[in-house]
């Protein structure tokens, strides 16, 4: 076994790729979550993501059009969320539960043509540079633009949510929506934005697997990913930049999977594999019994149903 | 300049015949939304539907399958209408399923050589205790460590899927399978017994109807029952009546993991007979929405369940007639979901008109 700096480099690199949907995804769930909104859907408005991006590439033959339609169609499915959620009252948890079963649906009905079709080519920046610098070009260069969006995204949204007025705001609402809407804040706009924000995220996350990550549609592709970024957001309680280490961590695990077969190394796979849940359980009970860090940390009003009588 | 105000509020005295109406509507704006996408997609929306809610149960046939499916689902959905009623949320059903499935399956293996009359009731009672047991890993650590009951048992669900995965691949699976990923066949009395000759429908029916009873029993004739509706409907209330909360979760916990633990294997013992990767298509998860479609109450759920069961079956129709993929079955399953959960706010609020207001500025 010989490691050269090189091929740690492409691993890091690789590790990186596979952790931007869970990035993606679980930034977007983030911010949902810290207004007070638990939506489960996730997994469902990836695959939903994927599909309509794949599809609009192989229709439209454009892929700008294609990442704004996965993104367009991850938010018209958080709409269905917010529609039922915060017009209609009914509970986060069924709700977010029938909007990723209702997404595999669809994204299989939709995605029926496409089977089979290859994906194009999406665009890489700096190929130059990735060549011709040892080690840290195919860590810093030779990537999509999605990825290096995903990479600033939790740096954004940290400063979003503690630095701006809007995001003061949001963690208002997810603190305690009453004590909001008595200081004039309209709850339900807050809540509507930040759900349809999160749909889209999630729309992105779903077309950067299926145009760039690997560019075909295949049914179910996401593969419970979306079920792993709602782990990543507590498991980074929801802090945007753990959420980043936490998606590298999973992205890891899932590459070293890979590698840890080829080499030959005798730990089970299934047991790599289960490991990001089992550490999200375990930061859940270390972040969950002391009751003052999870005031500190969970959005407390975290899938409560909040009307006003008008 | 004069507005009409309007006033949202809580209704106190829902109609109970509303109350069990709703599902139905809730079925028929699925059966047109389920049209409506057939007709964008380029189907006959009519003979899409018959296709889909018809022809899959117009044979003896097709109605064995309708039970052996909906078997699974109303015994999960029964566990889970306890958690729910005293709202804790477990969606980890799927989960205790496998892991009921794999202890289940693990007694049954190492019976694999064995007859006799008590191998049966061994397996079936340790997969109930299997399923019980995963269950109560939410329960114990939202109890002692309030952690969130929804993550954990969602995140067991994939711990079991590996699990699973692991033991078939690796130390369970069949000495002379060809490395294929799966056990050696269970033995015939490990099996359930097959009701009609040349049907699926198998004894573990009987195990859901007796299970349906019993809960009736527990929910509305005993002490535990008012307790676990009073905590559903006020945890207040239920703290100033003083009831043991914690011990509380843990029972519900415990009978819906057992529900399921018996679910799953009632299907390993039943339609599959050995253990595989995908001993579920995710009943677990389908089971949630049973529960809720029949209103948490065990004749609902049994009517649910033969709903849900059918969208099942029709999936498994429609992919052969119309070629639409099996995944169909969920956007169905979805919208029912969808359309109960909405139609439930006429049935809670009601919107009353107080006349017109000057505005003054």
């Amino acid at each position: 076994m010989s490691f050269d700096l090189n091929f740690i480099g492409i691993l890091i690199g690789a590790i990186m790729a596979s952790s931007v949907p869970l990035i993606l995804a679980a930034s977007g769930e983030l911010i949902t979550e810290r207004s007070g909104v638990l939506n489960l859907g996730v997994e469902g408005m990836m695959i939903i993501g994927a599909i309509s991006g794949f599809a609009l590439m192989v229709v439209t033959d454009n892929l700008f059009f294609a990442v704004i339609g996965s993104m367009l169609s991850g938010l018209i499915l958080s709409l269905i969320f917010g529609l039922l959620t915060q017009s209609l009252l009914t509970n986060h948890v069924a709700t977010g539960l029938a909007l990723t079963i209702f997404g595999i649906g669809m994204s299989a009905m939709i995605g029926k043509n496409f089977v089979g079709i290859p994906g194009k080519e999406f665009p890489l920046l700096f190929l130059n540079l990735k060549e011709s610098t040892p080690f840290l070009g195919p860590i810093f260069f030779g990537h999509s633009i999605i990825l290096y969006f995903a990479f600033g995204l939790p740096f954004l949204t940290n400063y979003f949510l503690k630095k701006t007025k809007t995001g003061l705001i949001i963690r208002a609402v997810g603190d305690s929506p009453s004590s909001a809407s008595n200081q004039g804040i309209n709850v339900k706009l807050v809540r509507y934005s930040c759900i349809l924000y999160g749909g889209a995220m999630c729309g992105l996350a779903g077309a950067y697997l299926s145009l760039i990550y690997t560019p075909q549609w295949i049914e179910n592709m996401t593969g419970g990913r979306g079920w792993i970024a709602l782990a990543l957001v507590v498991f980074a309680t929801w802090s945007p930049i753990k959420v980043l280490i936490g998606a590298l961590i999973f992205g890891g695990i899932t590459i070293s999977q890979l590698h840890m077969q080829a080499v030959g190394l005798r730990i089970p796979v299934q047991l790599l594999s289960a490991l990001p849940y089992i550490m999200t359980i375990i930061v859940l009970v270390v972040i969950s019994r002391d009751s003052r860090k999870i005031k500190l940390n969970t959005p407390t009003s975290l899938g409560q149903i909040f009307y006003k009588e008008k | 300049m004069e507005v009409q105000l309007i006033k949202i509020e809580k209704r106190n005295d829902v109609s109970r015949s509303i109350y069990f109406l709703t599902p139905v509507l809730a079925i028929f704006l699925t059966l047109f939304g389920g049209g409506i996408i057939f007709y964008i997609l380029g189907f006959n929306p009519i003979e899409a539907l018959k296709f889909f809610f018809i022809t899959p149960i117009s044979d003896l046939y097709g109605l064995s399958e309708l039970l052996v499916k909906a078997t699974p689902l109303c015994l999960i959905a029964i566990g889970l209408s306890f958690c729910f009623k005293s709202n804790n949320w477990n969606i980890g059903a799927e989960g205790q399923l496998i892991f009921g499935g794999i202890v289940g399956g693990g007694v049954a293996l190492l019976f694999y050589n064995h007859d006799g009359f008590y191998v049966l009731p061994v397996i079936i009672l340790s997969g109930a205790i299997g399923g019980m047991l995963f269950a109560m890993i939410p329960a114990i650590l939202k109890t002692y460590f309030n952690t969130n009951e929804i993550l954990v048992s969602l995140m067991l669900v994939y711990v079991a899927k590996l699990l699973l995965d692991y033991l078939v691949v690796g130390p369970w699976s069949n000495p002379e399978g060809f490395n294929f990923p799966e056990t050696r066949q269970f033995s015939e009395s490990a099996r359930m017994p097959i009701l009609f000759e040349g049907l699926r429908i198998h004894a573990g029916i009987f195990i859901t109807l007796i299970t349906v009873f019993l809960s009736w029993l527990i929910l509305y004739k005993t002490y535990l029952g008012f307790q676990i509706k009073v905590s559903g409907l006020s945890l207040k209330t239920a703290k100033y009546a003083g009831y043991k909360g914690k011990t509380m979760i843990i029972i519900v916990f415990m009978i819906s993991g057992a529900c399921a633990g018996l679910a799953g294997v009632g299907e390993i013992t039943g339609p599959i007979g050995q253990l595989h990767r995908n001993i579920s298509p995710d009943y677990g998860f389908t089971a949630i929405i049973v529960a809720f479609l029949g209103r948490l109450n065990p004749v609902g759920i049994i009517f649910a369940s033969l709903i849900v069961a059918l969208t099942y079956l029709g999936a498994e129709t429609a992919q052969i007639f119309l070629q639409v993929p099996k995944y169909t079955g969920q956007v169905f399953q979805g919208m029912i979901l969808f359309f109960l959960l909405g139609s439930d706010y006429l049935l809670f609020f009601k919107i009353k008109f107080l006349g017109l207001k000057k505005n003054e500025l």
